[in-house]
């Protein structure tokens, strides 16, 4: 059963299968806490402790029993329930170890065959894991095995992104190994994506050589959010006028330290340095998240 | 929709407030957007007026206070007012200005009863 809801899906039979559709039936269930994420296999329960109570402020006026107008500070982030479910995934993380990203793009500009090629040169390296998200459909989940990697689709229906509450959940029907990779490829949109924390290392943008140069220009909170962008189908290059230059120039002017790859999933073209990329990130990253960093 | 999302994130967590502190009604509902944040303050007033029928929050009114976007240029080594992300500075012209602040979405307080 859900142990994070207690909806009632068995959602470690699915392993296999579709994930569990929580995603989409969430708003049934009354979430009127912070519920504890104990997922099976949790160790220890990482999170214990960590709810903190932002509205707590010294303005934080607690008046009890009296029917009164009055004015109260909560200084609080709207996404503050997703925030605080990212910080529980996020040491998760840290404390198995998992390097993850979060792949966020347009629809359809190849995040899918990315992993796809990148699973079948790394997976004898590395333990893969991807969790897949769409608004409907198992294709990209069935892929991904197809390609030699343990997946779980999550559905966001009418949603047009993951939160780190489905992905919490998608996890608990990954069998994650230590000192693995992670990839989450989030719903094709280039707007919430980029406000949702999922708990990630890094997010990498994906952005195709046929979508034009100016995107980073027209949806800069995704640019401004990434560490990486890849720049993918540079096959397809010789036959367009994509100005590579020109497209780079504007994500640094969103985003100055962000770095760019020129790919191809299709010849695989590029695909060296992003793995080198991967190796020495995640390595950066492991040393800056060592277990005793998030002990309690 | 992006704000429909937000509107969504922001109900709960105002209904988590009324159950932490012992409020019922909510009269006015008082955000700080900031300017880079790429969220549209009439996108939010339309989808708090969608969304709010039965919830805790019908009937408040929608208070949104939009704080510039701050920026830092290189050059001037100054902190500089900015609207997008990619202003140039208002300055010196040039393109080397880092938003320092501004994608700010917080509730600020709620007038309750
Ligand atoms: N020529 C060329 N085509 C590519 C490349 N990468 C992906 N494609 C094609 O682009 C289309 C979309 O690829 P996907 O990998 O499904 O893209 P996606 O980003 O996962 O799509 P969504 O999950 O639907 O958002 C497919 O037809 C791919 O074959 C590439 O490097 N070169
Ligand atoms: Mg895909
Ligand atoms: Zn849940
Ligand atoms: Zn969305
Ligand atoms: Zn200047």
């Amino acid at each position: 059963m859900c142990t994070v809801c207690g909806c009632g899906t068995s959602s470690l039979e699915q392993k296999e299968a579709q994930g569990h559709e929580h995603a989409s039936t969430h708003r049934h269930h009354d979430h009127d806490h912070f519920h504890e994420h104990s997922h099976d296999g949790d160790k220890a329960s990482i999170i214990e402790g960590a709810t903190v109570d932002f509205g707590a402020g010294p303005a934080g006026a607690h008046v009890t029993g009296l029917s009164q107008e009055r004015i109260i500070r909560i200084e609080r982030d709207i996404l503050a329930k997703n925030n605080d479910y990212a910080a529980r995934n996020r040491a998760r993380f840290a404390q198995t170890r998992i390097f993850t990203l979060n792949l966020v793009s347009s629809p359809g500009s190849g995040k899918t065959s990315l992993l796809v090629r990148t699973i079948e040169e790394l997976r004898g390296r590395f333990p893969i894991r991807v969790i897949e998200g769409d608004q409907q459909t198992a294709n990209d989940a069935d892929r991904i095995r197809r390609a030699g990697a343990p997946a779980v689709q999550i559905n966001t229906g009418k949603g047009c992104h993951l939160d780190a509450h489905m992905v919490g959940h998608g996890l608990e029907t990954l069998k994650l190994e230590e000192g693995g990779l992670l990839f989450i490829e989030n719903v094709g949109n280039l707007v919430c994506p980029a406000a949702f924390d999922l708990g990630e290392a890094h997010k990498v943008v994906v952005l195709s050589v046929t979508e034009g140069e100016d995107k980073p220009l027209k949806y800069p909170q995704m640019f401004a959010a990434s560490n990486l962008m890849l720049l993918n189908k540079a096959d397809l290059l010789p036959h367009l006028d994509f100005d590579v230059g020109e497209c780079v120039a504007n994500a640094l002017r969103i985003n100055p330290d962000i770095q760019t790859l020129l790919v191809s999933a299709k010849t695989g073209e590029g695909l060296t340095a992003f793995y080198a990329w991967l190796e020495s990130h995640a390595a950066r990253w492991a040393r800056a998240n060592t277990p005793t960093a998030v002990a309690e | 929709m992006h704000e429909m999302a937000l509107m969504e994130s922001l109900v709960e967590l105002i209904e988590d407030e009324s159950r932490k502190r012992g409020f019922s009604r909510v009269r006015v509902v008082r955000l700080e957007l900031g300017a880079l944040g790429g969220v549209d303050a009439d996108a939010m007033r339309f989808c708090f007026d969608a969304i709010v029928k039965g919830a805790l929050v019908e009937g408040a009114l929608l208070d949104i206070v939009v704080k510039p976007g701050e920026g830092w240029c290189l050059d001037c080594a100054e902190a500089v007012v900015i609207h997008e992300r990619f202003d140039a500075c208002p300055r010196c012209g040039g393109n080397h200005v880092q938003a320092a602040a501004g994608d700010e979405l917080r509730l600020k307080e709620l007038e309750v009863e």
